[in-house]
């Protein structure tokens, strides 16, 4: 069956290894390699010029060191000229490379973030059943930022320093292997230390982003219900929730940061720790036998070059573990499975005729628990269908279970005498127009809103819907007419007036089946019998399904499902279930008691 | 952003405390490389293994001190983060709760979301920062300084002399990047908002398959964020290749001064190769200092946005010594005005009155502004003429708290919380259970529950949508009912529920809580035809106010209304 469903949504973030999300990174950035590369190439040419400077530095020093009265200024002249041009083209050098590196990292970042976005929108719906938008946007928005930071500064950072560690290393092991002996000790000691840091602060950082995400999630949900939560006066309490959940984040981001800043110090003491053994050592050597001075001072000055950028390092490590973190929460919500594949022979769904079947469907949002129960029906083409029963028996499930937007566990769904599991999702919900209880819109303006599921939509069809749907006066009332944009808590809109611009939304759509989810529930009974023409006239030559309980709406149905507990308990049409004087019979004289 | 910093003035002492320790620290890094030359300079050419070990030793000592000192400073640097950022935050969220409902609608919600996450995460970063490198940059640069002073402080005048171009570089760069970075908070609202939208409405995107249309209006509000992102470093990048060249050619006139002085006899050659050395530590702190100001315009522009919202007027506050009504009546509302946009109004002259336990019902068109007579009543704007009275006193002179305490509620778009059921009915107010139990009986969802493996424990999703459309309505009405509110209000509570569920609800009611003076709004005349008095409202205006009966005889649109619905079966 599927697995998709098995093993469902997003729970599936188990830790991943280091490794696998290094690779991961690397991958994006094997995107943009031959940028990356001429990074590199730049890195070098930059640190060249960096190095050039000292030893200009130093032979001009030797024209002053002749001393009073002896200064050849002829070269000190010339050689700070020389020094002057070499640090103007070092500093445009790693100016065009910060410019460059900061390119690519955020196109590395921009690529990051819409296949984010990519992998939203194929996810299935359950995934957001369990997931929260809090959460998800945490992931989308910081988590992607911290990768952000450390790309467009650490990776050069990074390749600086392993230049010059190589650098000064071989010119260590030049002047003395003895003196180079001091860091077999340290080296390991440094290595280990850093690899005990990276262990511990790896979960600490891991936590500090999920704890993150966690408070966000909280925060979200709570200042979108703030409403309620003032209307209950639980201001308070919330507050003491969000300081709790504000502590364990704040907590969690205190050790992982508290760890990740002892990895500097530790590292610069283990660099004190050689500098002063190679001191002794060197002095002793000076003392005992022929070592020179200047050769201890050169050796020193290296060692100093030689660690500087070890310490610098372990600075980065820090941010790359803060990064590594964000970048496994990113990659669990790129990697979370997608709603499944059509199968690679699915069929376009075309010539859409309507003619629907259920036979024996079973299904359960969780796996144990059948939601649905041996459902069978016919819908032929043109026919309205109306399903009625008590909340929760399973009405809205059917709407979700036509539409795929879950696979069901048993039996077959059959459009025009295709199991729709044959066909491109795509198609067969392109076969549909629905309107759902709970209306949608989003920002933009009222004309956008309206020409969402027809983009070739004009204003001339957009006011026709409009007018149909009776809510073409409220939006020339509005301040902009349909220019008007529609926005969170900009405009005061009421629920109904919400579903009247979805149903003009579904009258612009072109399809052969239509889903009426207690379409009108929130529209006053005057306005509803207004729009009751365009409804007909939205309904014609069209395969209905309706779920209403106004059971008045319905009186009209070809067909009446009447589903209890999952099941199909009586079906036909409402002259036959009055007869039969049982479930629906009984709802439907409830409404005149 | 000083307010922002005003939050760390609780931690002066642990901060001075950090900083002593960090300034130990530091001094010790500074000490080992001269004890390093100490030694190389002075004891190697005596000699004398004795003292190189000896001062070896103390070099190993400094080490830990060092190590230990930056140790204990970064873990206080963190605490204090930590402390600064949990205050923040709280305060944040608290002032959130305290907007008024035109605030929140001026501010919008994404944006008050996004200020709530990632602009306190942006600052949090700074402040820790700051502690880390903030002090031990400054002192590298004044130990710097201070010791090529003492070399020769005619050649560190020169080196010094870029000093002030470096400064003003620093500060024209964080100039025009603080605004750029607004610029990038400002679009992270939108794309966050895109997100938050496409979450919501992922069923209508799926079944239209707008996908593609959602990935290019995702890709412009990324591409947007990306751009601002972009220009706000592509100034920042510049800041240190120009501080480099400043400090570089300073060294160079540093050289040629110098050239001058050896050659007129007044320094030794040895001075200037020192000073070289001395120009390195000096150029390190000065790039590290620019570091902080790149993360500090980023977190100013953060602060901004959140002094904003700390810093807006409290809105709704309470009035004293305003009119009394001297009416027996529970609730008054006399000539009230009111408008949302403060053009047209959408309550206009409404008065009625009502006393302890009655019931009002509310019907009229969409739009109409049912739900606007309970904003009003309980708050959430304040009406701009007339009066409204609670129990004789006018609601502007009612603490919120104590206002919004006397009610139970069902909105709309009522907020559902991902715990589970119990926490969602009795919502932290520490119900009895029996008051729970009587609530969800009496909103007919008792057996639903019972009927659960987990019963009141079950879990339940973001805005509940593993239930189904009349499980969630009833559930908030056992919410509304729990507390035995003084005033219960159902705005639509029943839109979901059957006629069946709807009747046995209205009898519960009536028989558990009739104390409860109850608001019920709806489009249905079956919901209200029972209650004590009924207005009908349109546009705003009172089209009609009195019982079903009278209403009935006299109201037009009452009557269509009812003939519409009850009318012998007619299509309602």
């Amino acid at each position: 069956m599927n697995k998709a469903r098995n093993t469902p949504n997003g729970k599936q973030e188990k830790p991943k290894d280091i490794k696998y999300v290094l690779r991961r990174l690397w991958n994006y950035m094997c995107y943009f390699k031959g940028q990356l590369i001429i990074c590199i190439i730049l890195t070098i040419l930059s640190n060249v010029f960096a190095l050039i400077g000292p030893r200009l530095s130093g032979l001009a020093i030797d024209a002053i060191e002749l001393g009073k009265g002896k200064v050849n200024f002829q070269l000190v002249f010339k050689y700070a000229i020389l020094m002057v041009i070499f640090y103007v083209l070092s500093s445009v050098f790693s100016y065009i490379l910060s410019l460059l590196m900061l390119k690519v990292s955020k196109k590395i970042i921009f690529k990051l973030r819409n296949d984010a976005f990519n992998r939203i929108l194929s996810l299935p719906i359950s995934y957001f059943d369990t997931n929260k938008t809090g959460d998800i946007i945490s992931k989308m928005n910081y988590d992607i930022d911290t990768i952000n930071t450390s790309l467009s500064t650490d990776l050069i950072q990074i390749c600086t320093s392993v230049i010059t560690v190589i650098g000064s290393l071989i010119m260590m092991i030049i002047i003395s292997p003895i003196l180079v002996c001091v860091f077999v000790i340290t080296i390991p000691i440094s290595l280990l230390f850093t690899r005990f840091m990276i262990k511990k602060t790896h979960k600490l950082f891991r936590k500090r982003s999920s704890t993150l995400g966690d408070l966000n999630a909280f925060s979200e949900e709570m200042i979108t219900g703030m409403k309620t939560i003032k209307a209950y006066d639980r201001e308070e309490i919330i507050l003491d929730r969000f300081d709790k959940n504000n502590e364990i984040a704040t907590q969690a981001a205190y050790q992982a940061e508290y760890y990740g800043s002892i990895t500097g110090p530790g590292v610069n003491f283990v660099n004190n720790l050689s500098l002063s053994l190679i001191c002794i050592l060197g002095a002793i050597l000076s003392v005992k036998t022929s070592f020179s001075l200047g050769k201890i001072s050169s050796f020193v000055l290296y060692s100093r070059k030689f660690s500087g950028p070890i310490n610098e390092v372990a600075n980065i490590f820090t941010d790359l573990q803060s990064s590594l973190a964000a970048a496994e929460r990113v990659f669990g919500l790129i990697d979370a499975h997608e709603e499944l594949a059509d199968k690679y022979d699915a069929k376009e769904l075309e010539d859409v005729l309507g003619n629907v079947e259920f036979k024996k469907v079973f299904f359960g949002y969780e796996e144990n628990k059948m939601i649905l129960k041996d459902i069978n029906f016919k819908a032929d083409k043109g026919k309205i269908i109306a399903i009625v029963g008590p909340t929760g028996s399973g009405k809205t499930t059917i709407v979700n279970l036509l539409m795929r937007f879950y696979d069901i566990n048993q039996g077959n769904i059959y459009v025009d005498n295709n199991d729709i599991r044959d066909l491109k999702r795509k198609s067969l919900r392109k076969a549909y127009a629905m309107v759902l209880q709970d209306t949608w819109l989003f920002e933009g303006t009222v004309f956008e809103n309206l020409a969402y599921g027809k983009s070739d939509a004009t204003m001339e069809d957009v006011i026709n819907a409009a007018k149909a749907s009776r809510i073409h006066s409220f939006i020339t009332k509005l301040p902009n007419g349909y220019d008007t944009v529609l926005s969170e808590g900009g405009i005061n809109i009421s629920k109904g007036q919400k579903q009247l611009l979805t149903i003009a939304r579904t009258m612009l759509l072109d399809s052969h089946m239509l889903i009426l989810d207690e379409a009108t529930s929130n529209v006053d009974t005057r306005t509803e019998i207004y729009i009751q023409e365009a409804m007909k006239e939205l309904m014609k030559n069209k395969t209905c399904f309706i779920i209403a309980h106004r059971l008045s709406t319905i009186q009209n149905a070809d067909l009446i499902l009447v589903i209890k507990d999952g099941k199909i308990v009586e079906q036909g049409n409402h002259q036959e279930l009055l007869e039969k004087k049982g479930f629906y019979s009984n709802l439907y004289n409830a409404q005149f008691d | 952003m000083r307010k922002i910093f005003s939050y760390l003035k609780k931690y002066r002492l642990r901060m001075s405390f950090g900083l002593v320790i960090k300034i130990i620290g530091t001094v010790m890094d500074l000490a080992i490389p001269w004890l390093l030359s100490y030694i190389i300079d002075e004891i190697v050419p005596l000699g004398d293994v004795q003292r190189i070990i000896l001062i070896g030793l103390l070099m190993i000592l400094f080490s830990f001190v060092g190590l230990f000192g930056s140790v204990i400073a970064n873990q206080m640097a963190s605490k204090v983060a930590k402390l600064f950022t949990t205050d923040l935050r709280h305060d944040v969220f608290k002032k959130i709760e305290s907007l008024s409902s035109r605030q929140t609608d001026e501010v919008t919600i994404p944006s008050l979301v996004s200020r709530m996450s990632s602009d306190t995460y942006n600052v949090h970063s700074m402040i820790g920062m700051m502690q880390r490198i903030g002090v031990r940059a400054p002192i590298l640069l004044i130990g710097g300084i201070i010791v090529t002073l003492t070399l020769d402080p005619i050649l560190t005048l020169v080196l010094l002399t870029v000093l002030p171009l470096v400064i003003i570089v620093t500060y024209i760069i964080s100039k025009i990047s603080i605004p750029l970075f607004t610029k990038v908070q400002q679009s992270i609202d939108d794309f966050v908002r895109v997100i938050r939208e496409n979450i919501a409405g992922m069923r209508v995107i799926k079944a239209l398959s707008k996908e593609e249309y959602e990935k290019n209006r995702f890709h412009k509000v990324s591409k947007e964020l990306i751009d601002y992102e972009l220009s706000s470093q592509k100034v920042m990048i510049q800041l240190n290749p120009i501080i480099n060249l400043l400090l570089n050619i300073g060294m160079v006139g540093v050289i040629v001064v110098g050239a001058y002085r050896v050659n007129g006899g007044d320094i030794l050659s040895g001075k200037v190769l020192a000073f070289t050395t001395y120009f390195t530590i000096i150029l390190n702190a000065m790039l590290s200092i620019t570091r902080i100001f790149v993360t500090f315009s980023k977190a100013a522009a953060s602060g901004n946005r959140i002094a904003y919202i700390l810093d807006l007027p409290q809105d709704l506050v309470p009035v004293d010594n305003l009119k009394e009504d001297h009416s027996d009546n529970y609730i008054v509302f006399d000539h009230v005005y009111f408008s949302y946009e403060k053009k047209e109004y959408n309550i206009e002259d409404l008065s009625f009155s009502l006393k302890r336990g009655e019931s009002l019902g509310i019907i009229g068109a969409t739009g109409s502004g049912k739900t606007t007579i309970i904003n009003l009543l309980m708050r959430f704007y304040d009406i701009d003429r007339g009066n409204i009275y609670l129990d004789g006193k006018n609601i502007k002179e009612y603490d919120l708290q104590e206002l919004r305490g006397k009610f139970g509620t069902v909105f709309q778009n009522d907020a559902i919380f991902s715990t589970d059921i119990y926490d969602n009915i009795n919502f932290n107010r520490n119900l009895s259970d029996s008051d729970i139990d009587k609530a969800t009986k009496a909103a007919q969802i008792y057996d639903f529950i019972d009927g659960l493996e987990k019963k009141y424990d079950t879990p339940i999703s973001e805005r509940g949508t593993n239930l189904s459309g009349g499980q969630r309505q009833r559930m908030l009405v056992a919410r509304a009912l729990a507390n035995n509110p003084e005033i219960l209000v159902l705005d639509d509570a029943a839109s979901a529920l059957d006629y069946k569920t709807e009747a046995n609800l209205r009898k519960n009611l009536k028989e558990n809580y009739s104390s409860s003076t109850t608001f019920i709004i709806t489009q249905r005349v079956s919901s209200i035809m029972n209650c004590d008095k009924i207005i009908v409202i349109d546009d705003g205006k009172v089209k009609g106010y009195g019982s079903h009966k009278e209403l009935l005889e006299k109201v037009k649109l009452y009557q269509e209304i009812y003939q519409l619905q009850m009318g012998g079966g007619l299509n309602e």
